[in-house]
């Protein structure tokens, strides 16, 4: 499985934000997205999440499923949660393993795995900024989805949680997955850098 | 089908819970009706006259003040980004999403209509045909002012644009609503006409309504 | 006891608990021998029969604005004392004066019901009776809409001290309303004329209606409490980490 992109224009508000770029990742491949604020790192990974139209360019996905597109087959990670915070923790993510639907796990399961087992049933807005991520986190891993959008994916974790990440991650590479992470720090994990913004 | 069921059922539950405000939506239409009379005066025979408009304004009002946090709220927390990037398709998420707003907002709405028909003085013919153009009225009020709550979000304000935006909108459906339960109480015309046209307005914009949001959202996220 | 002592959550558990018991079988036994002697009261030579829902109606009525007193006592503590239970007492007053200002409403239309025809006419009275139901559900809309208790409490104390306030200017404009619509009121009561065959039942019953008050309301407080103990068992649950 190869993700690529060529070429790739991005205007946001008026602003070219970056023009021509190119990147490609494969199987089992990070892709670090670096680069000073501004510079158009959480616009890349939306444009790849399709949540943004590029000005020009396209991104492209080679040997996944050819029915679906390719925000269908990515986990989109932002800065912001989508967390419920009226609902429990385990109706958050049960909701979204049958919204997002495919190849679904079980839901306990995966709390457990990133440390909320203890939380299950407590309403999610009980939950501290790092349990919140760790909760997002859970989401990646009780749907299955082979291109993971990381959007500065380790703040507001702790150590134990960024080692619990790691580990995360490199189950879904081992499983010929492909990451693209934003981020300011280290990943903790082998990766190839997309430097942003250098041309400015 | 799941991911539609979820999504209607984790809708409805958070307007329930401790937050929600499903409930609020009643209360400004009992506020509403009764301040109507404030300014109308006393008078139950004009009252009699008035009611159903009176109960279709505040019906429309009441609803369409809660649409203004239909897309908001999934928007502020993310959720938003990834109902538009998941496998059910956009158009019939919006439709599940308003589906879930009208049976959380739009049906405790019409539950009330009888307390406030008889603050009103309408008898039971009456208030049960305002209540039943409100059950078929309402979806349309719903499916059309999704529109303007898509609209909304993309442009990211809210409230009074909401407003201005969808109230034009829902004159058909004020119109032929009144028409309707006017006709039942006092004639002339025959209930029948402006209540098809009513069942009609409201099918039509269970099609169009989220075909129309979901194109707005879908371009309009960034 | 002070209410310093009372301050303490823990003690006022216990002090309630052994209360409780006491109050429940006072208001029961008075609210029987209450309704006994309204049904044993003779009917009125005008209003026949009708009027024995006066029994039950002007309890409930005085309750629905004494209730509205209890919450702005308690806003103040809230506000200017800081006591630890005001905000309790507030919030758990609430649904109970909603639920006797709604008694009131129901009873008052049943009772206008023979006189004027309809269940509803907008007398004076029970116009305002209506709109300090609106702003006790608004109250209750307000706790319901903040999930942390001890914020909800700031706003709702202040939003029934302006109550408190703009109840009296509310009556008025509603009586300069009402009598420059209808200048012949509709229903007049007896007034302090009132024959002690009515007067003793009446009394018995408000007493019986307020002890039921205090009952309900102690109550709720110790629900309200128990409710927040669970909700800070359940944040420190959430913020210890799995073993």
């Amino acid at each position: 499985m190869r993700l690529s992109g060529r070429q790739i224009d991005c205007i946001r508000g008026g602003r070219g934000v970056f023009s021509g770029l190119d990147f490609e990742a494969s199987s089992g491949e990070v892709l670090a997205v670096v680069g000073p604020n501004g510079s158009g790192k959480t616009s890349l990974l939306r444009l790849i999440a399709g949540l943004l139209v590029p000005a020009g360019g396209s991104v492209v996905l080679e040997g996944g499923e050819a029915e679906l597109t390719l925000p269908e087959q990515s986990h989109y990670l932002g800065h912001r949660d989508a967390l419920k915070p009226a609902l429990s923790v385990h109706e958050n993510l049960s909701f979204w393993r049958d919204f997002l639907g495919g190849k679904v796990g079980d839901v306990s399961q995966c709390l457990t795995a990133v440390g909320l087992g203890h939380a299950t049933h407590l309403p999610a807005a009980y939950l501290s900024a790092g349990q919140r991520r760790r909760l997002s986190i859970a989401r990646l891993l009780v749907v299955r989805r082979p291109v993971w959008l990381l959007d500065e994916p380790t703040s507001a974790l702790d150590t134990a949680g960024q080692d619990l990440f790691v580990g995360i991650m490199r189950d879904h590479l081992a499983g010929g997955g492909i990451i693209i992470a934003a981020t300011h720090a280290p990943l903790g994990i082998g990766a190839r850098e997309l430097r942003m913004g250098g041309g400015k | 089908m799941t991911a539609l069921a979820a999504l209607i059922r984790r809708d409805i539950k958070i307007a329930l819970r401790v937050g929600g405000g499903a409930l609020i939506g009643v209360l400004f239409f009992l506020t509403v009706t009764v301040l109507m009379p404030f300014a109308i005066g006393p008078d139950l025979a004009l009252l009699t006259r008035l009611g159903p408009a009176i109960l279709w304004l505040g019906a429309l009002l009441a609803s369409l003040l809660m649409l203004d946090r239909l897309f908001t709220a999934d928007h502020e927390d993310g959720s938003l980004d990834l109902i538009v990037m998941g496998r059910a398709p956009l158009e019939l998420a919006c439709a599940a999403k308003a589906l879930a707003h009208w049976l959380a907002a739009g049906v405790p709405l019409i539950v009330a209509t009888p307390a406030l028909g008889l603050l009103l003085n309408l008898d039971a013919a009456a208030t049960s045909a305002v209540a039943l153009t409100l059950l078929v009225g309402t979806p349309a009020l719903t499916f059309t002012g999704m529109i303007g709550a898509a609209l909304a979000v993309t442009l990211h304000r809210g409230g009074l644009l909401l407003a201005v935006l969808v109230l034009p909108l829902s004159i058909p459906v004020l119109i032929f609503g009144v028409a309707a339960s006017q006709a039942a109480i006092s004639g002339p015309l025959s209930f029948g006409t402006p209540f098809s046209i009513l069942c009609a307005l409201s099918l039509v914009s269970l099609v169009v309504g989220p075909f129309a949001a979901a194109a707005s959202l879908r371009h309009g996220l960034d | 006891m002070t209410l310093i002592d009372l301050a303490n959550p823990t003690k006022f558990l216990s002090l309630t608990a052994r209360v409780l018991p006491w109050l429940a079988g006072a208001t029961a036994i008075l609210l029987l021998v209450g309704f006994y002697q309204a049904a044993m009261a003779p009917d009125d030579y005008q209003q026949g029969a009708t009027v024995k829902i006066m029994f039950v109606h002007v309890p409930n009525a005085w309750l629905a604005m004494f209730v509205w007193g209890v919450m702005s006592l308690a806003a103040l503590g809230t506000l200017v004392w800081r006591h630890p239970l005001a905000d309790v007492a507030a919030k758990a007053a609430a649904p109970i004066g909603a639920a006797f200002t709604f008694l009131a409403l129901v009873t008052g239309s049943l009772w206008g019901r023979p006189m004027w025809g309809t269940y509803w006419e907008w007398d004076a009275r029970l116009t305002s009776v209506l709109i300090l139901f609106l702003m006790y559900l608004g109250l209750m809309a307000l706790w319901r809409a903040v999930d942390d208790p001890s914020r909800a409490a700031r706003a709702a104390a202040v939003l029934t001290l302006v109550g408190a306030i703009n109840l009296p200017i509310i009556k008025f404009s509603v009586d300069w309303w009402n009598t420059l619509h209808q200048p012949a009121a509709v229903l007049r009561m007896g007034g302090p004329s009132l024959d002690k065959a009515f007067l003793i039942p009446l009394l018995v019953m408000a007493v019986g209606f307020s002890l039921l008050f205090v009952t309900l309301h102690l109550a709720a407080m110790r629900n309200e409490i128990l409710r927040r103990r669970v909700r800070s068992l359940q944040m420190m649950q959430a913020s210890q980490q799995a073993a």
